[in-house]
């Protein structure tokens, strides 16, 4: 028991409600909603430090015992998450202040940025399957709000389509729960994970198939909010709302669909790896195909960096498809990896555009000679991302091609190695045809500056180098335990069942 | 009665399905409304259709006439669906309107968009 476990989820909750009263007062929001997400990254950090001094902590709601009340469980991976979504989410907060424009902060842009925290942050602690479902529909409530606030043309063509794909992915949501609930008679999720592996070792009991047929349900559904394959609502999505919410929703809303396959398919529905997880390698192979294709085949930053978000995902999830200890070591740190990453090349990504006044890559050109900073930043961004050494991305690839390898996905790894390629081909586009070649505009032409914007973007910048050098420490201390727990579901078990007497 | 209420379900999937594959914008937001009242009723049928008391314990507790109940819990996961179902659909009409209004069609044909503006 650990009262630690709700602060991520209560401190911007409460926030944002308080900020619902400062409509007009547009310094009362920013200040306050700086200080909560300050605050939820401490506590995050705090949380991270307590579950590695002392193991899983869990929070009873109510005190019930489960698996009838609801938990709230923090294992390292969930709680490494927790940590870096409200990282991402303070720098995209503080890119909002300078860019995101008096009319939209009018209409409670911070109170619903803070409610996506909120979801993203219970998704990552919930213990409970039915709870997991409501925290991704207060996630999902806010995202429509964001995706289509300022109700430009696009805005609001992309949304209906956005929340169109959402619905009916939750309501196969509801239906899997049905289903599960049927066989199983739970909610809890260490409870599933008991039952689950009972009725897969009775051979008599006939509902094997049954259960495969739920977890593919789940696999369904997630797929579908995580653009595992299931990806065409993604590009057009993240491409029409404003840089900030774009860079939150590329950061973190896809990983939380990607948390939660990893969180069922290692906790509930292991038992069957040579038809979930090989489903979930093919899978994940041509998520990797599409991605980089649509990267390298536009000429626009946006869907640029969207179709990136598509092939990050299938890597993520061929880390995880492999299953086998170093694989998954190599996911989880690529995963932490790619939600800073991703925030940062939305965010340095959005800059050029303002400036540029134009998404378009053949109308840029030429913005380092002013821009120096803007243009360095992406460069490193740009290599982080394809995974050079000394950079963030490398240790993750690294382990999860050496884990494909030991595994016998020879094909498979091919298919990553050849994406890291074409992912740097993509982003170096952006990079020599935005930034080099002969500059386009003036000084006096251009339609922002980045003055202001660069505070965040440095923050995440030297976060992803950090995360690059000190990735023994990282490694050895934090993802190596995230690791352990869930290649072994009975640590998360013991964790959460009452204490036998 | 289970199979019943699966046929019923269904059937209600089918139609809500069919429209959500149609072109015009109310007739789809029609169909996620359908579709949602097929999960919740799935929801209630698969947790067991047995006959029992409502969930709901006696005033007089001393005789020990506790009868059989029906699964209080599907009835609270129900309730918790409807009206999430409910805040995003109030949501969808409301912004199909917008779109009606700025867009000036409801025809998702017409709601493609291209990459050149």
């Amino acid at each position: 028991m650990n009262n630690l476990l709700i602060l991520p989820l209560i401190i911007p909750l409460l926030t944002g409600i308080i900020l619902i009263l400062f409509r007009e007062q547009i310094k009362v929001q920013k200040w306050l909603s700086a200080i909560a997400m300050i605050l939820t990254i401490g506590v995050s950090i705090q949380l991270v430090q307590t579950v590695s001094l002392k193991g899983i902590q869990t929070l009873r709601l109510g005190g019930w015992e489960p698996p009838f009340g609801i938990i709230l469980v923090a294992d390292m991976f969930a709680a490494l998450l927790v940590a870096t979504a409200s990282i991402v989410g303070l720098c995209c907060i503080l890119f909002a202040f300078r860019s995101i424009g008096i009319e939209r902060e009018r209409f409670y842009f911070y109170p619903f940025m803070l409610f996506l925290i909120t979801g993203v942050s219970g998704s990552f602690l919930t213990g409970d399957i039915f709870n997991l479902f409501v925290c991704f529909e207060v996630m999902l409530i806010s995202s429509y709000v964001l995706i289509v606030l300022g109700g430009t043309k696009e805005q609001l063509r992309e949304s209906l389509k956005y929340v169109l794909i959402n619905i009916v992915s939750s309501i196969f949501f509801v239906i899997s729960v049905a289903y599960l609930y049927a066989v199983t008679g739970t909610l809890n999720m260490a409870d599933l994970s008991l039952i689950v592996s009972e009725i897969m070792t009775q051979a008599t009991s006939g509902q094997q198939g049954l259960v495969l047929i739920i977890a593919l349900l789940f696999l369904f559904v997630f797929s579908l909010k995580a653009g595992l394959f299931l990806y065409f609502w993604l590009p057009g999505s993240y491409s029409a709302p404003p840089t900030a919410i774009a860079a939150i929703f590329g950061g973190l809303l896809t990983k939380v669909g990607v948390y939660a396959i990893f969180r069922t398919f290692s906790l509930i529905f292991y038992q069957q790896p040579e038809i979930t997880h090989q489903l979930i390698a093919w899978l994940a192979g041509m998520t990797m195909i599409i991605g980089v294709l649509g990267a390298v085949a536009h000429w626009d930053v946006r869907k640029i960096l969207a179709y990136n978000v598509v092939a990050a995902v299938g890597f993520i999830m061929f880390g995880f498809a492999i299953f086998t200890t170093v694989a998954i070591e190599g996911a989880i740190f690529y995963l932490i990896h790619d939600m800073i990453v991703k925030a940062l090349l939305f965010l340095l990504g959005g800059a050029m555009i303002a400036i540029a006044g134009t998404s378009n890559l053949k109308e840029m050109g030429g913005l380092i000679k002013n821009h120096p900073g803007l243009g360095w930043m992406f460069f490193i961004a740009a290599l982080a991302l394809a995974g050079v050494p000394p950079l963030s991305g490398f240790i993750g690839k690294l382990l999860i091609i050496q884990g494909g390898l030991d595994a016998g996905f020879y094909w498979l790894t091919g298919i990553s190695l050849l994406s890291s390629l074409l992912i740097l081909y993509s982003v170096i586009k952006i990079f020599m045809n935005g930034f080099w070649r002969e500059q386009k505009l003036r000084r006096e032409e251009e339609k922002a500056s980045f003055k202001g914007l660069a505070l965040p973007c440095a923050l995440l910048i030297l976060l992803s180098i950090a995360l690059g050098l000190g990735a023994e420490w990282v490694y050895g201390d934090y993802i190596s335990e995230a690791a352990h727990t869930l290649m072994n579901p009975s640590i998360y078990i013991d964790a959460v069942s009452p204490v036998k007497e | 009665m289970e199979i019943i209420m699966s046929l019923v379900v269904g059937v209600l999937f089918t139609v809500g399905v069919y429209l959500i594959l149609t072109k015009s914008l109310l007739r789809i937001i029609l169909g996620t409304a359908i579709l949602s009242h097929g999960a919740h009723l799935l929801l209630l049928t698969m947790a067991g259709l047995k006959t029992g008391n409502p969930p709901l314990l006696p005033d007089d507790l001393s005789g020990g006439n506790v009868g059989a109940y029906t699964d209080p819990l599907p009835q609270a996961l129900i309730l918790t669906a409807i009206v999430i179902s409910f805040g995003v659909t109030a949501f969808f009409f409301v912004l199909a309107y917008r779109a009606y209004k700025e867009l000036g069609t409801d025809d998702m044909d017409q709601l493609r968009g291209n990459d050149d503006e």
